[in-house]
């Protein structure tokens, strides 16, 4: 019987600080624990007292990764507290701002922090001597996403010009078309980047959960639609606290988020395609039958792939929005405060995103309530570590730590986010 | 031959990069403020013969001592750049870019000991002594090549 301690005292390549887990006791895994131990930050509590116009520049940051992300939910949770509408012309741009946060998201991703996992390198810094033009690309798409959320919102780290009812400032038509050109010629490269997701050594590994995303009557989802998922929900935001519920677990300091009933369940790429395969655009389907994505993937590793898809996807999307630009009359819709309560969940890039405010007729917060993408996805993280690590408890200990670190980068977690270094350890007990 | 100031505004003592490029433009040295994502670092280099890097370090020396840092010649120690997890450190942006072979030939990074990250401005004074005799190396580094 297998009763062996192995200890990672640091998994680089994630987004903040936490630590894993994993002890095996006569060859069975006795235990997963996904620790989060960044302190607090108490963003749900400085939010109370301030004014609904300022939620979307102090939740923006919550994360330097996905500071659009916590703009969009913030804004469109205050949205629907005031009743307001949003024209197509700012519902177009923030689509543009949002697929500029995928594309350097997801580019980041691939190609910095999980492409070493799959070719055998330690990190991007070793990955890039022997695989330059792997690395330069990567940071070519980076940077053409983080060109879209400056042009749009002053600057690629906390960006500022979102606000309630739409931006401070719009650009003119003239403003975008270069980048368009930009675009392009990165649209052309991601889609040989998906093709060659394809070629990296993928592990033969399936993990069933329930899939939790937005869907949206026309769109691949970003801003707008219902919350579903695989196993028959179908919600309003509104109707979110009903159906799921948050718990404190002493081993973490971000909260656990379940489906009241039924556990843990996953956000983010892997449940986007997998609920929304049929609102891609026909040539982001094309090419994902070219390279062989099933309807449905259940293989955590194949989400880089997943990942480069939607990558893809936000080039064309980005590309679409600009060529049918027209600037709004005014930059931003009037909004008078009322006493009210607003929700709204949008797809970050690492997953779904939910805020809910409570504000009175002054428009000043009273309660707020986020739930990020990695605090919905830490249990499932951890329900797949144990199901991986079963039938794997004899493999030599080297080789069974690097696959485990590999496997939760399959989930781009975002500790940050939930609250910063990954910490794994996986302990085999006498 | 290059200057980048590299810092954040808004963090006392890791301003002191964007406040050295400040007064080397005010004697007329062309330098550049950098903020914010270090993959962006490396467009500034491309094609430069030479950098000189100025940048706030916390590596527990007295506050205001200058590490004097020739990266061209080796790699830069990592944990002088407490690099930060969500974008990559200065030390990453030069190996990285090393390893990419846009790295210029000469590499001279100036690190001034911190004392105060904690959010605000204004600089500590052992930072804010240590920087007049630093722009007055780099000026003169620049001015001698």
């Amino acid at each position: 019987m297998t009763n062996k301690t192995i200890k990672v005292d640091y998994l680089a390549r994630v987004e903040g600080e936490g630590a894993m887990v994993v002890r095996i006791k006569n060859g069975r895994v006795a235990d997963v624990k996904l620790k989060i131990f960044e302190p607090p930050r108490f963003f749900e509590a400085f939010l109370r007292g301030r004014s609904y116009m300022e939620a979307p520049d102090i939740t923006a940051r919550i994360c330097g990764i996905c500071p659009v992300a916590y703009q969009m939910s913030a804004v469109h949770a205050m949205e629907d507290a005031l009743a307001v509408a949003i024209p197509r012309s700012i519902r177009e741009l923030r689509r543009l701002i949002y697929c500029g946060e995928w594309i350097e998201s997801h580019a980041l991703h691939i190609f910095m922090l999980h492409a070493p996992d799959f070719l055998g390198y330690p990190d991007a810094i070793r990955m890039a001597k022997d695989h330059p033009k792997l690395v330069q690309q990567g940071l070519e798409l980076k940077k053409l996403g983080n060109e879209i959320i400056s042009l749009l919102a002053g600057r690629a780290i906390h960006p500022v010009n979102v606000r309630v009812g739409g931006f401070y400032r719009v650009p003119a038509r003239q403003e975008l078309a270069p980048l368009a050109e930009r675009l392009k010629h990165g649209c052309d490269a991601c889609r040989d980047d998906v093709r060659w997701t394809r070629t990296l050594p993928m592990r033969e590994y399936s993990h069933d959960t329930e899939f939790v995303a937005l869907r949206h009557p026309t769109e691949y989802p970003m801003n707008e639609g219902r919350l579903v998922s695989s196993r028959g929900l179908d919600i309003h935001a509104r109707e979110y606290d009903a159906h799921f519920e948050e718990e404190h677990v002493a081993h973490s300091n971000a909260l656990h988020s379940v489906i009241k009933g039924r556990g843990a369940y996953l956000t983010g790429p892997l449940a986007r395609y997998n609920l929304n395969r049929d609102r891609l655009p026909a040539s982001v389907q094309e090419v994902a039958r070219e390279v062989g994505l099933a309807a449905t993937c259940r293989n955590p590793f194949e989400s880089i792939i997943v990942r480069a898809l939607e990558m893809l996807y936000a080039f064309e999307e980005a590309i679409r929005v600009i060529a049918e630009y027209e600037p709004p009359e005014v930059p931003a819709v009037a909004c008078e405060p009322r006493a009210a309560t607003g929700t709204a969940c949008t797809e970050a890039p690492r997953g779904s995103l939910y805020h809910r405010y409570t504000i009175d007729a002054k428009g000043i917060i009273q309660d707020a309530k986020i739930v990020p993408p990695t605090s919905q996805n830490q249990k499932a993280i951890e329900d797949d570590l144990r199901q991986y690590v079963a039938p794997r408890v004899d493999m030599p200990t080297d080789q069974l730590r690097a696959e485990c670190e590999q496997a939760i980068r399959n989930y781009d977690p975002c500790i940050s986010c939930a609250t910063h270094f990954l910490k794994l350890e996986v302990e085999r007990e006498p | 031959m290059i200057v980048v100031g590299l810092g954040h505004e808004f963090r006392h003592d890791d301003a002191a990069g964007l406040v050295a490029a400040r007064r080397l433009r005010e004697r007329g040295v062309a330098a550049l403020e950098h903020e914010g994502d270090l993959a962006t670092l490396m467009d500034q280099w491309k094609g430069a013969d030479g950098v000189v890097l100025v940048d706030a370090v916390w590596s527990g020396a007295a506050p205001g001592t200058v590490h004097r840092l020739d990266a061209g010649a080796s790699p830069l120690p990592r944990e002088l750049f407490k690099s930060s997890t969500h974008a990559l450190g200065l030390a990453d942006a030069v190996e990285l870019s090393r390893a990419l072979g846009t790295l210029p030939a000469r590499v001279l990074v100036f690190g001034i000991e911190g004392r105060d990250f904690t959010a605000g401005v204004g600089l500590s004074a052992e930072v804010e002594g240590a920087l007049s005799s630093l722009v007055e190396e780099v000026a003169s580094c620049m001015k001698s090549r």
